[in-house]
């Protein structure tokens, strides 16, 4: 039915079972959307944030997608600037997802903010000393960025492609891609950077402030450096994922290597920087504030030092120490077991610097508030995970998003009939009773 | 925000926000506006026949 638009050399389900499968995913995709009419509509009460949680589920889920998307900031800079040509089979995919995590964020954003109508505001009266301002401006930017990246891909299709002034347009626009890579990788580092800065320069939070370099806190700096690490770790996972739903081998075993053998050291060295960090935290920066470490991870009934470990050990050393051997990344199981690990660590790691931080009590008289989300929160929260799978799906079926899907699934044609038997001069055609509309 | 809005202050934190994000949006702009010129004028020239 829409032959016509698949990519080149590639074999698709039927139409009608391609949308019967999205079925369940519209149907989570309708209840987010509900339950986002329903805060704008009703308002934030619909929420459990309250006095104590100004920052809650939205804000974790935002931090959390931004550093999983930064696969897509990373393999640009490795593919574009570096010159690791090998990535260009695996950065389109990147850039989708990343175009997913971005979009994600900034429908989260405009959720959490109550009254999307005035979004614009922070751009036109823009408070300067505020590092999230610096992260609604990079964002912004950025997501820019990976529209511009995606917008070949779209133009790529191969219908689309017919019309010379887009194919001439995909073709100017891959001339100059290291320059938009170049600016998203710039872009990319501040606001990443800055949303671990968030968290480092409040003083009065003893649980998550660090002291710094200049005007940066140390957790600036690991945050740009774990999106870079588990960036591609979710990118990774994602392909792999997609490789099973569709049954097929989309990316050669290599590019993997590649990549994960990158993010094995990025991560290896965030999280001996981590674990540095957290050293000195415990025993220099929050005892120099009143706070002795076990405050931090006891008397509540949810936060004790197994979320460190998980943090650190689990979602740490383990997939880091996987990722650099050799055997590791070319045993799936153990490279898939290393990646999943990998995404678990940053989300508890987001988690940790937004919603344990406002769990600490601060004061002596002060209890551990906790908080569990509202079910608005938890539809809004899965609205994006619906609308990046329905994107990945049109993307893989009518984009040419893996340029290596043709060659590792040829399409084996369909065995020659066998030759007809010569017609019998002498017989009466079959046909020669029937009128011209049924012959 | 641009300098003739009432909020400026001709300071170091305004010139170093305002200025990074309006640098961001010009080498997009500029970068998007090259392609497309670019594009417009292959097609004039009858260059682009469908195939990389």
């Amino acid at each position: 039915m829409d032959d016509a638009l698949f990519p080149k050399g590639v074999k698709r389900c039927p139409l009608p079972e391609f949308l019967m499968k999205l079925g369940p995913v519209v149907a989570l995709l309708i209840w987010g959307v509900v339950a986002m009419l329903m805060c704008w509509i009703k308002g934030l009460n619909q929420t459990n944030m309250n006095d104590a949680y100004g920052f809650a589920a939205w804000i974790w889920a935002d931090l959390t997608v931004i550093a999983l998307g930064g696969g897509a900031f990373f393999t640009g800079f490795l593919r574009y600037l570096i010159g690791k040509e090998k990535l260009k089979n695996i950065i389109n995919f990147a850039v989708l997802i990343g175009f997913i995590c971005y979009s994600s964020a900034l429908l989260i954003l405009a959720i959490d903010i109550g009254q999307p109508l005035r979004g614009w505001f922070i751009f036109w009266h823009a408070n300067v000393h505020s590092m999230l301002t610096e992260v609604a401006f990079c964002l912004t930017c950025y997501f820019g960025v990976l529209t511009i990246e995606y917008l070949p891909l779209v133009l790529e299709n191969r219908q689309i492609d017919r019309v010379p002034f887009f194919h001439n347009l995909t073709h100017h626009m891959h001339e100059v891609m290291p320059l938009f890579a170049a600016t998203g990788a710039f872009l990319s580092f501040f606001h990443q950077g800055s949303l671990g800065g968030v968290a480092g320069v409040l003083f009065g939070r003893p649980f998550a402030f660090r002291e710094g370099l200049f005007i940066w806190p140390w957790t600036f700096f690991l945050f740009t450096w774990s999106a870079a690490a588990y960036g591609p770790c979710f990118t990774i996972m994602l392909a792999k994922i997609t490789e099973k739903v569709t049954g097929k081998r989309l990316i050669k075993d290599d590019v993997y290597d590649l990549l994960a053998k990158i993010a094995g050291w990025m991560m290896a060295t965030y999280i001996v920087a981590k674990i540095i960090d957290t050293w000195y935290w415990a025993t220099v920066t929050a005892p120099a504030r009143g706070m002795t470490f076990m405050q931090f991870y006891s008397n509540n009934p949810l936060y004790g030092i197994w979320i460190l470990i998980l943090e650190i050990v689990i979602g740490g050393v383990i997939p880091a120490a996987i990722l650099l051997t050799r055997k590791g990344r070319n045993t799936p199981f153990a490279l898939m077991t290393a990646v999943v690990l990998g995404v678990i660590g940053v989300c508890v790691n987001r988690w940790v610097m937004v919603l344990q931080t406002l769990a600490v009590p601060v004061l002596p008289f002060e209890g551990w508030p906790m908080y569990y989300p509202s079910w608005q929160e938890v539809a809004t929260t899965l609205l994006p995970v619906a609308y990046g799978i329905i994107l990945v799906a049109f993307s893989y079926r009518y984009l040419p998003v893996f340029p290596q899907e043709a060659e590792l699934n040829p399409i084996v044609s369909e065995p020659a009939a066998p030759p007809a038997p010569a017609p019998d001069t002498d017989a009466e055609p079959a046909d020669a009773e029937l009128s011209p509309a049924q012959a | 925000m641009f300098p003739f809005n009432f909020e400026w202050i001709w300071d170091m934190s305004h010139l170093v926000f305002m200025g990074g994000l309006w640098f961001a949006l010009t080498i997009l702009g500029l970068g998007m506006a090259y392609c497309i010129i670019k594009a417009v004028i292959d097609t004039a020239q009858g260059k682009g026949g469908g195939h990389h």
